[in-house]
């Protein structure tokens, strides 16, 4: 991949110019089917980037100190980190990729939730802490089914990179894996039923409870950008190999439409679980079929 | 530049988050505003969430008559809203602590502590009546900008435009 290749997917498709107005649009999709299914009619289309431009236009409280200087960057790591995951997808065919990629894709994925539980912790709000811890427990239990499933697909196919995966044949592992990503998407998202990080009203707004104005419009576009590049990389795994850049990517759009429909209607249906239920669904329920799957996959890769 | 101030006063009309605020109310009109965003009235056609975090907010939603217990927690939570902010009084007693008036355990009504932008009477008032003054606090916000609030009190009165 030449340095020329890396901007352009970074900076226009899939990266900002694409990921940005998609993140406003999947944040509206995911706030208009929730009104629908409880009959209402929502909120407007441009309701995300008016949220966004408005809270640009608020004031901040000041922060002093290191304390004051962190809080200030967790959300601008934690956007670039998620606009870094959204440009490294292998939408248009033969755009490159290098070894390992899944690596880094995976570490980008990872960082804004840990970017959260950083900010909750340096706000210094008792709210703010809680809901870190109850990040930070969360996180631990639905990486480790996230990243097997991830593993298992890597595994089958004996590589790590991206692209390479995005094309191979589909396997029964292939689903499973696809399956299992699709289970830890609700708790990456923070959406119901495992939105009890950010639990609204129950801990004000947990980590994000003293951020306000511009840091605070940083956090929902980080929010937004996660929003793409976790059902972008859902809409990688699962789209057919096509050779036309322009059908590939009306392609990867439809699938990451169709996620995030499938998402907000589960969030819609579902109440918020509390924390050990939560827990114990990833490391109970979902556990085992992740472990069956990255097992297989070895097994299978030794026998061949 | 004026461009991006035009985009601006329509992002601040159009995207109103309220902080509610209980300052020793009844709980009728605090029923009033979760009405107001239910279904059957759905505020958030017009932008309007709820927020857990008074940090979040642009509109204080203050009901009941304010309380001496009341008054130190009203005015900190007026002060962690960040401005651009509005203030809507909501129900009689923020407006003239109604029944409750010359009670010696009321400090109120709230235009004595806070610069009060839309007052929404009634005894609970309707939620179209509420969602008229929030509508209404979303425009003055638009208007003033970043300029800090006049102590003058426009009041609104949004029950007679709920009506038409």
């Amino acid at each position: 991949m030449t340095l020329l290749t890396a901007l352009a997917r970074l900076l226009i498709f899939p990266g900002l110019l694409f990921a940005v107005p998609a993140a406003w649009f999947f944040l509206w999709v995911e706030r208009k089917s929730v009104a629908l299914m409880q009959e209402r009619v929502g909120p407007p289309f441009m309701q995300p980037f008016f949220d966004f431009i408005k809270l640009l236009g608020k004031s901040t409280p000041p922060r002093i100190g290191i304390a004051g200087l962190l809080m200030r960057a967790w959300p601008l790591i934690a956007v670039s980190a998620a606009a870094g995951a959204v440009g490294l997808l292998p939408v248009l065919p033969l755009s490159g990729g290098f070894e390992g990629d899944l690596i880094l894709l995976l570490a980008l994925l990872e960082l804004p939730s840990i970017c959260i539980i950083a900010a909750g912790f340096s706000s210094r709000s008792i709210f703010g802490e809680i809901g870190s811890a109850r990040e930070a427990a969360l996180s631990v239990s639905y990486n480790i089914v996230f990243l097997l499933a991830i593993v298992s697909i890597a595994a089958s196919q004996h590589t790590f990179r991206l692209d390479a995966l995005a094309s191979a044949p589909f396997t029964p592992l292939h689903w499973i894996g696809i399956l299992a990503i699709l289970v830890c998407l609700p708790a990456k998202l923070h959406i119901n039923p495992f939105s009890l990080p950010n639990a609204e009203q129950e801990i004000y707004a947990g980590p994000m409870t003293e951020y306000a104005g511009p840091e605070l419009a940083m956090w929902e576009l980080s929010h937004g950008l996660e929003w793409v590049a976790g059902t972008g990389l859902v809409a990688t795994l699962v789209a057919p190999h096509v050779g036309i850049a322009w059908l590939a990517a009306c392609i990867f759009v439809a699938i990451s439409f169709a996620v995030v429909l499938l998402l907000s209607a589960l969030a819609a249906a579902t109440a918020r679980l509390a924390i050990d239920s939560s827990v114990r669904f990833y490391w109970q329920c979902t556990l085992i079929f992740a472990v069956l799957a990255v097992s297989s996959a070895l097994f299978m890769r030794f026998r061949s | 530049m004026n461009l991006w101030k035009r985009l601006m006063c329509t992002a601040r009309r159009r995207s109103p988050w309220l902080f509610h605020m209980n300052s020793g109310s009844c709980n009728g009109c605090d029923i009033e505003i979760v009405a107001a965003l239910s279904p059957r009235y759905d505020a958030e056609q017009l932008g309007v969430r709820l927020e857990g975090s008074p940090r979040h907010a642009d509109i204080l939603c203050v009901t009941g008559p304010v309380t001496r217990k009341a008054v130190g927690a009203v005015k900190t939570v007026y002060d962690q809203v960040l401005g651009p902010k509005a203030v809507i009084a909501i129900g009689s007693c923020p407006a003239t602590t109604n029944v409750f008036i010359d009670s010696r355990t009321l400090d109120g009504p709230l235009d004595k502590h806070l610069p009060v932008d839309v007052f929404v009477p009634g005894c609970p008032p309707r939620p179209d009546a509420i969602i008229a003054g929030v509508a209404r606090a979303a425009a003055i916000l638009a208007e003033r900008g970043n300029n800090s609030p006049t102590t003058t009190v426009a009041i609104a009165s949004v029950a007679e435009e709920a009506k038409q």
